[in-house]
């Protein structure tokens, strides 16, 4: 039954740039599947895990300054994506090991700082980071020799990378892996007597959810050119986490509504207010106040009802 | 003067700052167990109030009451209408204080605009005062006195008062102070306008040496975590010493390493976190 909806958004997808009139569309769209991949890095750790991190943009941010000051260094861009995941990779790991010192708010602050001091470093380490001018790169990555410089074969590229990310949160939710996150965060303690190694599962975790973070970060860097410490502010932690949690913690189709939704909103606010923190802000505001499951399970929720109402039942 | 005394006493003028700002996070924090993210948009609004109240021709000590005392009726609004109807979410009441502050940020901008405005020092203040031959800026020991006093008031009231050890036993256990017929949910309500107050107090205090800019209120916000981070929830001790130790790691950080200072101020807060989770004087978490 839930086959053919998904068939159908795959091509839906797959044939986007055909049918979307303009580039600008196009590229709304990319940027649509590289926050989506942030997203579900962020709700492996938020959603499955049940820890909230506030400092994932700075994992994002390490894979694109790491991916700048490679491919400005002169590396390949095959050499460019090892380099940016396997810094993000290790950062990650730091993370990891200092935030799960806490859970649940400790682990929120902790991350909060360790968020900041990565923004602490790319904004003031000039020398390195080049600080507020940021660091600009030209030219993106030939695959298989296929040029990504159009806006269309770019969201191709993309759309693939997007895909692997998907194909990667199914299995880890069927996986035994997965069970073991879901069950740290349920009952920590009973995972604990029944003899899982609670920290390390949550370590796990913890990469993994860095891997797909770096991945979006490197997307973003090939797809702005650019990169500077407004990517890993506070702000931008916050727009992922609320990504997620607008969309629903711990489904997969959550986080890439989510992810649609504020990249839409953000794009159409910025057209016509210029007020987008405020909406961002008030969004979330209204979202945790009034519809704490997200829209995805709330919707669900509420069609159900109507169709109980409806038939009666 | 040398270098390293001008440094040691703007070190100490942070660290009385820091003191007034985290002293009522770190209550929240101890008392409602969430740290509240909308201190730093706070400190900045209470700021941004007393730039237009002393336009208006108001005095700065007055200025710098009411300020706080506007950014205390706000946080009393958030706590009664926002944060109370998500008892028990902690997690939901967090992200609602991260989601005011973006409004609030952009209600600042919107307002005051995006230029920096200097709070002009009091006149009093103005110029150094002379000990043993050195000339201190009076201002800045006007602030670290204030801190001294309210420290000592602060304490006053935590140890001395009916109300302070009502706020103890709330930090301490909030289900049993309320078998014992203490109103929780009050206390909340007073330690948040509290907090708010000594917040937005520091905010415009602190206006003649940072002034007011957009994007104070993300400066200070991590810097009230580290306080408290060091320091430890809920202590009031903690806080005074977890101040000053980040007022003279964050000047001399900035003066010696000044394209690391960040890293020089989260770094111990990292090592008290590997070695001591509830910080220098928190209590473990039972």
């Amino acid at each position: 039954m839930t086959r053919l909806p998904l068939a159908l958004g795959f091509v839906v997808l797959a044939t986007l740039p055909l049918w979307m009139p303009g580039t600008y569309y196009v590229n709304i769209a990319s940027q649509i599947l590289f926050y989506a991949i942030f997203a579900l890095g962020v709700n492996v750790l938020a959603g499955y895990a049940g820890l909230v991190s506030l400092g994932h943009a700075g994992l994002f941010g390490i894979a694109a300054y790491a991916g700048g000051k490679a491919i400005t260094a002169g590396y390949g861009h095959s050499v460019v994506a090892v380099i940016a995941l396997a810094a993000t990779l290790v950062t990650a790991a730091v993370f990891a090991v200092l935030a799960l010192r806490g859970t649940g708010l400790g682990f929120v602050m902790i991350t909060v700082a360790l968020g900041q001091i990565v923004w602490g470093v790319a904004y003031r380490w000039i020398s390195i980071t080049n600080g507020d001018n940021g660091i600009t790169i030209t030219g993106r990555p030939m695959p298989f020799g296929l040029s990504l410089a159009s806006p269309r074969s770019f969201y191709w590229a993309t759309l693939v990378v997007f895909l692997a990310a998907l194909a990667s949160m199914t299995v880890f939710v069927a996986s035994p892996f997965g069970a073991s996150v879901q069950g740290t965060r349920d009952q920590p303690r009973r995972m604990n007597a029944l003899g899982y190694h609670v920290w390390m599962i949550r370590f796990l975790a913890f990469l993994f959810s860095g891997f797909w973070s770096g991945v979006a970060g490197l997307l973003y860097l090939y797809y702005n050119q650019f990169v500077s410490p407004q990517v890993v502010a506070l702000t931008a932690s916050a727009e992922a986490l609320l990504m997620v949690i607008s969309g629903g913690t711990a489904t997969l189709l959550g986080p890439i509504v989510g992810a649609a939704l504020v990249v839409v909103m953000k794009n159409v606010a910025s057209a016509y207010i210029e007020r987008w923190n405020f909406v961002l802000g008030a969004i979330f505001v209204v979202i945790v106040v009034f519809m704490p499951d997200g829209l995805v399970p709330g919707t669900v929720r509420l069609a159900r009802w109507a169709r109980s109402s409806l038939l009666g039942g | 003067m040398s270098l390293w005394l001008v440094l040691a006493v703007n070190s100490i003028t942070l660290g009385g700052l820091l003191f007034l700002l985290s002293s009522g996070f770190s209550l929240i924090f101890g008392l409602m167990k969430i740290p509240n993210l909308t201190h730093g948009s706070f400190f900045m609004l209470g700021a941004y109030l007393a730039t237009s109240l002393i336009a208006y021709g108001l005095d700065f000590w007055t200025s710098a009451v009411l300020g706080g005392l506007g950014v205390a009726l706000f946080g009393g609004i958030v706590e009664r209408f926002i944060l109370r109807r998500l008892a028990g979410a902690e997690l939901a009441q967090v992200l609602v204080t991260l989601g005011l502050s973006f409004m609030v940020a952009d209600v600042c901008l919107m307002v005051w605009t995006g230029d920096p405005i200097r709070i002009a020092t009091p006149a009093a203040l103005r110029g150094a005062a002379s000990f043993a031959g050195l000339g201190f800026p009076k201002y800045r020991l006007a602030i670290s006195l204030i801190a001294v006093v309210f420290a000592a008031g602060l304490w006053a009231l935590l140890d001395r008062t009916q109300l302070g050890a009502m706020i103890r036993a709330g930090v301490d256990d909030a289900a049993m102070a309320r078998v014992v017929g203490i109103r929780v949910s009050r206390l909340f309500t007073i330690v948040f306008c509290l907090g708010a107050w000594l917040a937005g107090f520091a905010g415009v205090i602190g206006g003649p040496i940072l002034s007011v800019y957009p994007g104070l209120d993300g400066e200070m916000l991590p810097l009230a975590l580290v306080v408290v981070i060091l320091g430890g929830s809920g202590s009031l001790l903690g806080s005074l010493v977890g101040s000053f130790v980040v007022g003279f790691l964050y000047n001399f950080g900035q003066a010696m390493f000044p394209e690391l200072a960040y890293v020089v101020l989260f770094l111990p807060m990292l090592i008290v976190l590997v070695l001591r989770p509830q910080g220098l004087f928190g209590r473990p978490a039972v």
